[in-house]
């Protein structure tokens, strides 16, 4: 076997051939230090790796990698997301290395959503490099060293790079390619969109399989459990790349009153456990959305647990 | 051409509220051709204001005059025998008129009466759209004969986002998501190779992140 690229414990899990269970954490919208703990603790023994999100939505929260260090101190591995659309290369690259510095292991590289759609609209972004040449970055400074202006790095950030992938955007053909792209500039590991659509995404999984994408990177599968029928409606409706089918939506109205959650629930387990054993998928990225003290009970149910230690 | 849109009319009140004598100038360059600039459009502009200024009870001198183009010192100069008369001067050109006449009339208080929107073209009668953000190092031919410098909301030079859908960009259905345009042209140009290429990290000194701009033709220097 050759050497971990970073030796976080994802990776570690990953690379020993467990399916791998992640979770997913937002800061908060002030220095509510406790309010990401106890979010966190939900999360702690019972997931891999927690995603921090980097001003998700372009809602200005508490930065990404404050969070992730909270996180870390508490014992709990972060996966630092990091988004192009509010730092140029050089804010990037120095968070890259200051990231690493303080222990974080794991990234994942986003461009991010576009600033309209947040609490700053007014704002300016910065796009100035994407979220493909994100991960290029920190694989070269990784590998091979060098900056991206090619000057050396002093001591080279070791992280396990993350990227995106929403098969349900369009054009369809073409995700397929865009993933290879990216696995090409150097992602290790890939999470996926939240599924809802499971037609299209075997689809997809099949397609990545015939290019034998999974067998260069590690893909998770996006999994967040629907709390309501309004919240699929507003998935299908106004989040953007999100593919919701009707029957789903059927399903979850059909759960009756009280029930929706659960239903939701059911749903979410019903495709863990086609993940498990789907061909090409390493783990289940699990977004709880403001619902993180359901991961334990889900992560049960799923029968993920107990998390390998590794 | 440059796009422009006039600018709310109360603003423009409300700019020159404290001047007797306005001078209007229309440019018969891109303004024109937008019709927001142009000769016929200073007129409109003129007329607006005496009638304002008649409504308030102001007794106000506006003259107009629409130049060939504010985008050049010649033409500005054209103005020189006639500006005089005048304590405040209005543009109707794009952003350069404004301080073209700024520059070769420092005493004069210049205002802007058009909002500057972006390099474009007529995509329909009464429609137009950016196509060139002016970046100073054109490589449309690796996407299609489609920029995404200034048309991809995010500027992407690896997409598309996650946030194409139907053909329409993330931040709003009335935009169009260039990169779905440049991915389906290209693969019916069976150019899938050229597509999955990896763009590196654009050099941006040229564009105005470098800088102030500035352009020498040593040739045609006198």
């Amino acid at each position: 076997m050759s050497e971990l690229k970073a030796g976080s414990n994802l990776e570690k899990v990953l690379r020993a051939g467990h399916f791998a269970f992640t979770g997913e954490c937002g800061p908060p919208q002030g220095a509510n230090v406790e309010h990401l703990i106890e979010k966190g603790s939900h999360l702690k023994g019972v997931v891999d790796a927690v995603n921090v999100t980097d001003n998700q939505t372009a809602v200005v929260r508490m930065s990404s990698w404050a969070a992730s260090l909270i996180l870390l101190e508490h014992g709990i591995e972060p996966n630092f997301q990091m988004v192009c659309r509010d730092r140029n290369r050089l804010a990037i690259q120095s968070d890259i290395l200051g990231v690493y510095s303080m222990g974080i292991r794991n990234m994942l590289c986003l461009s991010g959503d576009h600033q309209s759609f947040g609490n700053h609209p007014e704002s300016k972004n910065v796009y100035d490099i994407d979220s493909m040449q994100l991960i290029h970055t920190v694989k070269t400074m990784r590998d091979e060293g060098k900056f991206i202006n090619g000057s050396d790095v002093d001591v080279p950030p070791k992280l396990f790079i993350g990227a995106a992938s929403n098969p349900f955007a369009e054009p369809f053909d073409f995700r397929v390619y865009r993933l290879a792209k990216k696995i090409s500039a150097g992602a290790d590991f890939v999470q996926t969109q939240c599924i809802y659509n499971m037609d299209k995404f075997r689809e997809f999984m099949k397609r990545a399989v015939d290019m034998g994408l999974h067998e260069k990177c590690y893909i998770l599968a996006g999994v967040t459990p629907m709390k309501s029928v309004g919240m699929a409606l507003y998935m299908s409706k106004q989040v953007p790349g999100m593919d919701v089918p009707d029957s789903l939506v059927k399903r979850l109205r059909g759960a009756g009153k009280g029930k929706v959650a659960e239903e939701g629930i059911k749903f979410a387990l019903e495709q863990i456990e086609e993940f498990k054993e789907m061909e090409g998928v390493a783990g289940v990225h699990l977004m709880a959305i403001e619902w993180e003290h359901k991961v334990p009970e889900i992560a049960e149910r799923a029968g993920v647990l107990p998390r390998p230690v590794v | 051409m440059i796009v422009a849109e006039s600018k709310p009319i109360k603003e423009l009140l409300e700019m020159v509220k404290d001047f007797k004598k306005i001078l209007v100038v229309g440019c018969k360059g891109c303004v024109t051709v937008c019709n927001v600039g142009g000769a016929k459009e200073a007129a409109i502009l003129a007329s607006t204001l005496r009638i304002s200024g008649r409504k308030e009870g102001r007794d106000l001198v506006v003259g107009e005059h629409t130049l060939e183009r504010q985008c050049d010192p010649e033409y500005i100069s054209e103005l020189k025998d006639i500006v005089e008369d005048y304590d405040a001067v209005i543009s109707l050109a794009c952003g350069v008129g404004p301080q073209f006449l700024s520059e070769g009339y420092p005493h004069k208080k210049v205002f802007p009466g058009v909002n500057t929107k972006f390099m474009g073209g007529a995509v329909e009668h009464g429609v137009w759209a950016e196509r060139c953000a002016g970046c100073g190092t054109c490589a449309i031919h690796l996407f299609g004969g489609l920029c995404p410098i200034a048309r991809c909301s995010k500027s992407l030079l690896n997409g598309p986002c996650g946030g194409s859908s139907h053909g329409k960009c993330e931040i709003s259905k009335e935009v169009d998501c260039i990169w779905d345009m440049i991915v389906n042209k290209m693969m019916e140009q069976d150019r899938l190779d050229e597509l999955v290429q990896f763009r590196p990290p654009k050099n941006w000194t040229t564009a105005r992140d470098g800088g102030p701009r500035k352009m020498i033709r040593e040739e045609l220097v006198k």
